[in-house]
């Protein structure tokens, strides 16, 4: 499926800022908006939710504590009890430092795969992107159009809020 | 309308725009290798051979070719790892740490210093593997059931939870450094020429595009990375100083070793990212994001890391003759006179009084002095770590097993390799990654720079700003007298 945007080029992340709110106010749906960096504030802008990546962090971490705990607990207490030092077999203070960092160690990892499945990235062999400017100093925002779209007013739409320049870009796979 | 703060000093100088960033960072990747790297990774390979060889002949004749002997088990390996692994910390402290405390200046600094910690550890490593004798064996660290028995490892010991930490520590910093490395390998991506690093870097960059959803997750998920990043990187020297104090070794059995340890870890990591940083910045031309503002700053840090552990030092005598044990007075005051006093005296000279220089401005801001600083604090921590090992164990509580320690020339060729191993890593890295975190220094370019109100939310009647040159003007004053 062919697809065809239209970019607005934008050479300030505070003039897009606004741009992407008057944008959004004219009622024009904003595909995506592509930027070199974060920018704050563009979430509220653009209308994008809060991610929920923190709460898979929390459980991904609260596993990890609870297979630590289960590990030491079951190896060393049921498994084949052993006497090391004297101390009882199930030794809590001496299982935290290893509880610690099989929560981080599943917090992260559990954390940024499901970061990588859900934003789709992975190594591929060819990126197709919009415009190779927008990961050097431009803000492009793509704006999906098809034969209907009146190209002048949504051009002139985006010129009036700061773009620099309005290009048109088909993409077959995107 | 854009003017310059009055109080705050920019991070970046020199006028830059976002453009400029991605021309000043992907100058080296996209150019050819120049003379000097050359040389300086022939060095580095020609001690990466020496490395290749020491192993070898550890592996082939076994760990008698190091200088350990029965009563002192524990020498130059593990003062090593130590070392390695104190000084892997600055990174992780400067990209999670003060990513915590919006310290907004380490955005320059991180990228590198997050490479020196993967590699650092990745030295570290060598030689508790290598200690085993047989490394071949070396998962029989995990908790996997025993092939002969139903033995399992034993979660009580020190040691294993060494295991965890620096697995732990070394994945969870790999992962929260690609993902940093992730847009700026995008930004290279869309710039390359060549078919081959076309297609090189888009692999790397995992298809990224920048856009708007995904920034939002990335600073996200960089959060909670520093967020959990920050009480591990404590955590893992915390562990490694439980090695020592959890035994009954006079000397090592204190309560002073983790505090201790990760301050020592700091200092000796900032005094290492100091060196890394201050050849970098002049080989690739950098000077106008690695500023001498940010040499100054780490300086600070390493003098306040450098005090608290001259403090412990100062309390770790106190505490013996104070604790009224025999032995452990014996094994302070041997350190100190004793057959090993030049490497005790050598610990408190490098690390007690060179960052206390650091107070003089003059020092501070002097890019030789600095460097020359780093290079002793380097060395002294290394001190640190042998005295505190070698010096407790080599008298111990019985006078007929007293023995002293001198390194094999294997000993020296396996710690000069990592050295070798750490620099060819660091080269390749620098070469062919962006060693600067672009897209983070270009979001704080705009630091110095006022437009008016912060923007808060929709106004309809707001007519859109022109667009504005970025960055600090060219001819904006610098004035780093403001805040000393």
């Amino acid at each position: 499926m062919t697809k065809r945007f239209a970019l607005g080029i934008f050479e300030d992340e505070d003039v897009l800022l606004h741009a992407v709110e008057n944008v959004r106010e004219a009622g024009v749906k904003i595909y995506e908006v592509f930027t070199p960096f974060p920018i704050h504030g563009i979430d509220d802008a653009m209308g994008i939710e809060r991610s929920r990546l923190p709460i898979a962090a929390f459980f991904f971490g609260l596993t990890g504590l609870c297979f630590a705990l289960w590990l030491q607990i079951y190896t060393l207490g049921f498994d084949w009890p052993m006497i090391i030092g004297g101390k009882p077999h199930i030794a809590l203070p001496a299982f935290i430092p290893v509880s610690f960092e099989l929560t981080v160690l599943f917090c992260c990892h559990g954390m940024v795969i499901t970061f990588y499945t859900i934003s789709k990235l992975y190594p591929r062999w060819k990126t197709p992107v919009l415009d190779v400017r927008s990961t050097d100093d431009k803000f492009v925002m793509a704006i999906e159009v098809n034969e209907n779209t009146d190209m002048t007013k949504l051009s002139q739409l985006l010129r009036d809020n700061g773009a620099s320049e309005v290009n048109q870009k088909e993409m077959s796979k995107f | 309308m854009q003017h310059v703060s009055p109080v705050r000093e920019p991070l970046v100088t020199g006028g830059k725009t976002y453009h400029d960033v991605t021309q000043d960072v992907c100058r080296q990747v996209e150019a050819a290798p120049n003379i000097r790297w050359m040389g300086a990774l022939s060095v580095a390979l020609l001690l990466l051979g020496v490395f290749f060889y020491s192993v070898y002949r550890t592996l082939w004749y076994g760990i008698g070719e190091w200088g350990l002997n029965k009563t002192v088990g524990w020498a130059w390996d593990i003062t090593n790892f130590v070392w390695w692994v104190g000084i892997g910390h600055a990174g992780t402290l400067i990209s999670a740490v003060l990513l915590l405390f919006r310290q907004k200046w380490r955005t320059s600094i991180n990228r590198a210093a997050e490479a020196m910690t993967i590699f650092a550890v990745i030295c570290a490593a060598m030689f508790p593997v290598l200690h085993m004798g047989r490394p071949w064996l070396a998962y029989w660290v995990f908790p996997l059931q025993n092939t002969f028995g139903s033995l399992w490892v034993n979660f009580n010991s020190p040691l294993l939870w060494d295991v965890f930490a620096i697995s732990t520590y070394f994945s969870v910093s790999l992962v929260f450094w690609y993902t940093g490395l992730v847009p700026d390998f995008a930004t290279i991506r869309d710039r390359a020429k060549g078919p081959i690093a076309k297609v090189a870097y888009s692999l790397l960059s995992f298809g990224w595009k920048g856009s708007a959803k995904h920034w939002s997750r990335y600073e996200t998920v960089s959060l909670i990375l520093a967020g959990v990043s920050t009480p591990l990187v404590l955590s893992v020297h915390t562990i490694v100083s439980m090695d020592f104090a959890t035994s009954v070794v006079p000397g090592w059995h204190t309560t002073i070793f983790p505090p201790y340890f990760v301050a020592g870890a700091i200092f000796s990591g900032f005094a290492m990212v100091l060196t890394l940083m201050l050849i970098t910045r002049v080989v690739f031309k950098l000077e106008d994001y690695i500023t001498i503002e940010h040499i100054a700053l780490m300086n600070k840090i390493m003098m306040i890391t450098g005090s608290i552990v001259g403090v412990a030092y100062i309390t770790e005598f106190f505490i013996a003759w104070y604790s009224q044990v025999e032995f452990e007075q014996y094994a302070f005051i041997n350190r100190a006179t004793g057959p090993y006093w030049w490497a005790y005296w050598s610990m408190m000279t490098c690390n007690v009084i060179t960052p206390q220089l650091v107070w003089f401005r003059r020092v501070r801001y002097s890019i030789p002095l600095t460097f020359i600083l780093s290079i002793i604090v380097n060395i002294g921590m290394w001190f640190e770590r042998f005295v505190i090992i070698v010096t407790s164990l080599h008298r111990d509580y019985l006078p007929s097993s007293w023995a002293m320690f001198s390194p094999t020339i294997i000993d020296i060729g396996i710690y000069v390799g990592t050295i070798g191993l750490f620099f060819t890593l660091f080269l390749l890295f620098a070469k062919f990654f962006p060693v600067i975190n672009m897209a983070e220094v270009k979001s704080v370019l705009k630091y110095t720079v006022d437009n008016g109100p912060t923007y808060t939310g929709h106004d309809p009647h707001h007519s859109p700003q022109p667009a504005t040159t970025h960055g600090v003007p060219v001819t904006a004053s610098v004035n780093y007298d403001k805040h000393d």
